[in-house]
């Protein structure tokens, strides 16, 4: 294939990783931003949304839709309420102490491993998608009589893909309105302010913990649901979503959503990309040597401003 | 010759002038105190003066050098010291070791010893050397404070409300330190306490809304209407 | 007896209970010793950053897999002897701890953690990248026949052992060295309240970049000491897990105690080596005994031995 076909492919499969990645930082920005807590485990919360739809949908059988559909509502509440019990039963405990909370949450990261292991195996097992129709692109070409359309072999994306992205569009345009247009997220945006005057103004501060270290690993678990059709769930596929989530919400400036998915968008993008110039171990290379950069340097983030 | 002057001084944090063009000059030996009403600026001068915050504009000089470029430990080798408002000792070590750290910065080995008891000896604080500083009682916290600020045998003493949560016999002790130290150390002394000031200083300074207010002699300063509108009036 | 004399009975009876047992231990704990030996020694250089000085690294991993791979590669690609290996890999860590305190230390708290475990993760990364050289996550064996220093074979258990001794001999006597001087203590008083000692004339920022390079040059002297002494050296030993394993032995024993690395790395060796018998998924534990020291028992093992009976521990 010509390079112009191919950066068109990295880009589509460029803008699902973005999309899944979106989803996934956000969820570890908004307990870093709310709570000051930075979740090592996240990216078991991911691992954990894959492996729950797994066996969601091969104990419901049937259409794969009809278990695709369960496991996208049920493992992000499952693991949801997982994530609520470790937050009472030892984040609280630690009171929120950073330090300790990252040694607590580095704990966590191995137990939910190790269990899943125990319990689903060391075996990568894919869920089927509910839909999945080939889309073929064209492409132009100057050939002998001018420009002409053709249709690369290998260029094109799915139904499922696409699905994909706009889940993910829907579900951060969900969240920003929590967050700007609701109580809740006047209440979340208050305890992340200023946490000693929100529970002097009588925000249960406790429960505004529990309810956003949930959600923040729902929504990973929500990335997780669905991507697993197109990747497989293995229980090891934790560690990439948490770097490439560390990497985006600290690009985009810890705490600030529209710098997360902004962030986002742009690692997703050129992680596709990239790769196509890179070997996949270079580019890593880079993007933690970024990270690194960008913390020692450029604290607040690239994006600007810190705060949301 | 002034051991510390400052000139044209100012410090704005975003919007808010804390402390606006502050000139003073402080005579080797002399006991200053800085006054003012709370939210005046004092601390942030001081701050500024000892290297603690970085100035928005104007000078820091001490002993014939400008040292506004250099950082807080640098000017505390050239013989400053300051004692935190807050209490900020190592509350995990002993008392002892407290004063130690402040001392090794210009003795060493048996020297630390001598000078570490010396100055709880001259706080009261001797016979509580061994006990973890977090346990001392908030106004033993205040005395081992100054115990560090002296075992630095300093040229410059700063103090930052040394008195607050005193009991009133300490405050006497405190009094009687202060007297003792006179013409051979500087002092520079941040105090709400009145009786302190009209007792040991030599001259006083006043802020108000950053700026200084007034600026004379005890006497002159009790004396002054400016001041009783601004503060005394009012505290 | 003086507090001073105290310590040096406890810590010099330590060194020679380990010398006896050289002689009464059957050869699969003999061999299991020599190798927490030489992790403790990299617990102990951890725990001067981490315990004394109170910066918490997650990137230890890289200074341990410089001083591997420093001594490693000398003798694979550079036909080293052993001496000149071992002090490739020891400059080698002090090369990169130098060059990683430049940077970290311009950060504190959580970002500090962040940024030592992402240029760890580089240097995981790195060592994978060259796999023509490094063979990756395959690793290398070290032959026998480059494993003679001075004429004495290391890879003999007794030879081994004694080696890790005297490894772990200088470690814990250059630590309890250090936080005896004063020098040490002013590492402490840093861990209790920087912007005080900065107020008392001290230049923390040089004291720190001190700390983080002896910390950072002794576990890579244990990196390459365990390379040299069991033959091998793969990519794992540069991963995460190597940054995340010192913090957990540290935290077990004590942080902040001389003795704490070294009693934390014999449990959870034998916790581990125990439940490897039950279960493959043996990271279970760490992560269980992670949780459990954060929650019950943050001063460590020494730490609430020193909190309830024996105050002078240093």
């Amino acid at each position: 294939m010509e390079l112009g076909p191919y950066l068109i492919l990295a880009s589509l499969e460029g803008a699902v990783t973005a999309a899944v990645l979106a989803l996934t930082a956000v969820g570890l920005s908004l307990v870093f931003g709310v709570m000051r807590v930075v979740n090592i485990a996240h990216g078991e919360f991911f691992m954990l949304g894959a492996v729950i739809a797994w066996f969601i949908a091969h104990s419901l059988g049937g259409h794969p839709a009809v278990g695709f559909a369960v496991a996208l509502v049920a493992a992000p509440l499952i693991v949801g309420a997982i994530a609520v019990a470790a937050d009472m039963t030892i984040l609280k405990r630690v009171d929120y102490d950073p330090e300790r909370t990252i040694v607590a949450t580095i704990g966590l990261l191995y137990i939910i491993q190790q269990l899943a292991l125990m319990t689903y195996g060391p075996d990568a097992r894919p869920v089927e998608a509910p839909f999945n129709t080939r889309i073929a692109l064209p492409w132009f070409e100057r050939g002998e009589g001018g420009w002409q359309m053709i249709w690369p072999w290998g260029l094109g994306t799915t139904t499922y893909k696409l699905a994909v992205i706009g889940a993910a569009v829907a579900v951060l345009l969900g969240v920003w309105l929590l967050m700007k247009r609701t109580r809740i997220g006047l209440v979340m945006r208050a305890t992340q302010a200023d946490r000693d005057m929100a529970l002097a103004f009588g925000i249960p501060v406790e429960r505004v913990y529990a309810m956003v270290f949930g959600m923040g690993a729902a929504l990973a678990a929500l990335a997780a649901v669905l991507i697993v059709p197109i990747q497989q769930a293995h229980y090891l596929m934790g560690a990439d979503p948490l770097l490439l989530s560390f990497i985006v919400v600290i690009i985009g400036g810890l705490g600030s959503l529209p710098g997360t998915v902004l962030a986002a968008v742009l690692i997703g993008l050129s992680d596709g990309i990239i790769s196509v110039f890179f070997s996949p171990t270079l580019a890593k290379i880079l993007a933690t040597l970024l990270v690194g950069l960008v913390l020692v340097f450029r604290p607040e983030g690239l994006a600007g401003k810190r705060g949301a | 010759m002034s051991l510390l002057s400052t000139r044209a001084l100012s410090k704005h944090f975003g919007g808010l002038q804390a402390v606006e063009d502050v000139t003073m000059a402080v005579p080797e030996g002399e006991v200053r105190a800085l006054i003012g009403p709370n939210g005046a600026g004092k601390t942030t001068l001081v701050g500024m003066i000892s290297g603690r915050i970085a100035p928005s504009s104007g000078q820091v000089h001490f002993d014939g050098a400008d040292v506004t470029a250099l950082p807080a430990h640098k000017r505390i080798l050239r013989g400053m010291a300051y004692t935190f408002q807050i209490t900020s000792v190592f509350e995990r070590l002993p008392a002892g070791e407290n004063v130690a750290l402040a001392a090794r910065r210009r003795l060493k080995g048996t020297q630390v010893t001598d000078a570490v008891a010396g100055a709880l000896d001259r706080v009261g604080l001797a016979h509580l050397a061994d006990h973890e500083a977090g346990d001392l009682s908030y106004g033993h916290q205040r005395l081992l404070e100054i115990a560090m600020g002296l075992v630095q045998q300093p040229r410059l003493l700063i103090l930052d409300e040394p008195t607050q949560g005193l009991t009133d016999s300490e405050i006497t002790n405190f009094k009687a330190l202060v007297r003792d130290l006179a013409g051979k150390t500087t002092i520079l002394l941040i105090e709400h306490n009145m009786s302190v000031v009209m007792e040991t200083a030599d001259q006083v300074t006043v802020l108000n809304f950053g700026a200084v207010l007034a600026e004379g002699t005890p006497d002159e300063i009790r004396a002054d209407r400016d001041v009783q509108a601004a503060y005394l009036g009012t505290g | 007896m003086s507090t001073g004399a105290k310590v040096m009975a406890l810590h010099g009876g330590v060194l020679v209970l380990l010398f006896v047992l050289q002689f009464i231990l059957p050869a699969y704990h003999h061999g299991n010793l020599a190798r927490i030996m030489v992790l403790a020694s990299y617990a102990v250089g951890y725990n001067i950053l981490f315990g004394y000085t109170g910066l918490l690294s997650l990137g230890h991993a890289l200074f341990f897999a410089a001083g591997m791979y420093g001594m490693g590669l000398g003798i694979q690609h550079l036909d080293l002897s052993v001496a000149p290996a071992l002090l490739a890999g020891v400059l080698a860590g002090a090369v990169v701890s130098t060059a990683l305190a430049l940077l970290a230390l311009r950060t504190s708290g959580v970002a500090f953690m962040i940024v030592t475990l992402m240029f760890a993760q580089a240097g995981y990364l790195t060592v994978l990248y060259f796999g023509e050289f490094t063979r990756g996550d395959e690793g290398f064996v070290i032959q026998q026949a480059q494993r003679v220093l001075w004429g004495i074979d290391l890879s003999d258990p007794t030879n081994r052992y004694f080696a890790a001794l005297i490894l772990f001999a200088l470690s814990l006597l250059a630590s309890l060295w250090l936080v005896r001087r004063p020098f040490g203590k002013t590492l402490v008083a840093i861990r209790e309240n920087e912007e005080r000692v900065r107020m008392l004339g001290y230049d923390t920022y040089k004291h720190k970049l001190m700390a983080m390079v002896i910390s950072g040059t002794i576990s890579a002297a244990a990196g390459a000491a365990y390379g040299l002494l069991f033959g091998y050296a793969g990519a794992s030993f540069a991963s995460v897990q190597y940054s995340i394993f010192p913090l957990l032995w540290v935290l077990l024993g004590g942080a902040g105690t001389v003795l704490g690395p070294f009693v934390g790395t014999l449990f959870m060796f034998y916790l581990i080596d125990l439940s490897s018998g039950i279960t493959t998924a043996y990271m279970l534990i760490a992560g269980v005994v992670l949780v459990l020291l954060t929650l019950f028992a943050p001063q460590g093992l020494i730490g609430e031995l020193r909190n309830r009976l024996w105050r002078w521990l240093p």
